[in-house]
């Protein structure tokens, strides 16, 4: 065992290490530091944290888990991509098959919609916990502002991939949803043809709402999702409440 | 002299200033203009030029085959074809609520939208539910060949009938 120890820290003072993470081995405050400052993944995070954000009361989790579904979702979503045709006499056959043909088709596809569902939910229950905490008081008000954006954006992601399986639900459901969104004064009617590409939820509808949901929303939310980690370092990391003990 | 060798000093560095000034408003003017046009861009781009959809003119066939006092629902093209005493004429199926598609209750005489509890009567006139306005009639006539069409791409100002 000392002998694997000393042939990891051997490795990670080398040059080809020291030239990825220029941090390098060491054990003190700033080593610790540098290794969080320096990577562009980790830089988005606190290099310390205190030890009551870290239970499970402060948060409940709620955003973790929320991201938690949002990587399953990037990933069982890129999958699926591989066997579903966003078009009209496809679609819905491409779904069929991923349900019962496809091998472990069924098993991304349902791990996919309860995700989303899951996602949809958590991030609600995230924003009434962060306000029941007064957690979006300053300094941390514009990080409330970037949650209600990334709200939005999973709403978004939940309606444009309503649209995919192109069943009665979904065909029925976008034709409802489009035509609250034409309730829009003066503009709505021409918004509505813009987001179906036409009058009715065809062709252009289903390939536009699979642009959205496949690569435009995602990348939104990525960037939005960045910032608005990013933003809880820079407001002093997470909200807790004002000591009333001696207990950490 | 100091006076005198400030003055040019003052001079250069208003001068850069200035270029500097003019250089962002160039800048900004620049981008404002390419933003403008391509929002310009983007909008024709996103909105299709041509649409393939089902075109809105229908062919109901000959018009014998609605008899007097008949509702034939024609869910494919979102229409009804109504024969009533005073003649043929066509509602528009499609809710005026939020876009469902309207059923034909032949029990209860009635025609009800299964999305939002909409219900109208065969005159198109909205009884009960949300929906806002009544089901639109559509323009129906009789061509050279005798076969009833339906227009449904506007809703008819006035009622009209098609009497055979």
């Amino acid at each position: 065992m000392p002998g694997l120890i000393d042939d990891i820290a051997g490795l990670r003072n080398s040059r080809v290490w020291r030239s990825v993470f220029r941090s390098g081995s060491g054990e003190s405050n700033l080593h610790r530091s540098l290794a969080v400052q320096q990577n562009v993944f980790l830089h988005l995070a606190s290099v310390k944290v205190r030890r009551r954000v870290l239970k499970f009361s402060a948060t409940w989790y709620l955003g973790t888990l929320s991201l938690g579904c949002f990587l399953i979702l990037i990933t069982t979503g890129i999958l699926l991509m591989l066997y579903y045709h966003p078009s009209v006499p496809q679609a819905y056959a491409d779904m069929k098959d991923l349900q019962f043909v496809v091998s472990a088709g069924v098993f991304l596809r349902n791990l996919h919609r309860w995700s989303a569902h899951a996602m949809v939910l958590l991030v609600f229950a995230h924003l009434f916990k962060v306000f029941y905490r007064g957690a979006y008081r300053p300094p941390r008000e514009f990080n409330w502002v970037i949650g209600v954006v990334l709200l939005m954006l999973t709403l978004f992601l939940s309606y444009t991939g309503y649209l995919l399986p192109w069943d009665q639900l979904a065909f029925w459901a976008i034709t409802v949803g489009s035509n609250i969104l034409a309730a829009v004064p003066v503009l709505g009617a021409k918004i509505r043809f813009l987001i179906l590409g036409g009058h009715t939820v065809n062709a252009n509808a289903l390939l536009r709402f699979y642009v959205l949901h496949c690569v435009i929303l995602p990348l939104v939310t990525v960037l939005f999702v960045a910032i608005h980690f990013w933003r809880i370092r820079k407001d002093g990391g997470l909200y807790v409440k004002e000591k009333t003990d001696d207990r950490n | 002299m100091p006076e005198e060798k400030k003055t040019p000093e003052a001079g250069a560095n208003s001068c850069a200033e200035c270029n500097r000034r003019k250089f962002a408003r160039l800048g900004l003017g620049s981008i404002a203009i390419a933003g403008a046009g391509s929002a310009v861009f983007g909008y024709e781009f996103l909105s299709p030029n041509v649409l393939y959809e089902p075109s809105p003119i229908v062919d109901a066939g000959k018009p014998d085959r609605f008899p007097q006092g008949s509702v034939t629902p024609d869910p494919q093209n979102g229409i009804y074809i109504v024969h009533g005493p005073q003649g043929i004429y066509t509602l528009q199926a499609i809710c005026t609520h939020l876009g469902c598609l309207t059923a034909w209750k032949p029990d209860l005489g009635i025609i009800a939208c299964p999305c939002h509890g909409s219900k109208f009567h065969i005159d198109g006139e909205r009884f009960d539910g949300p929906a806002p306005r009544p089901l639109p009639w559509l323009k129906t006539w009789v061509d050279d060949e005798g076969n009833l069409l339906v227009d449904r791409s506007e809703p008819l100002p006035r009622r009209e009938f098609v009497r055979i």
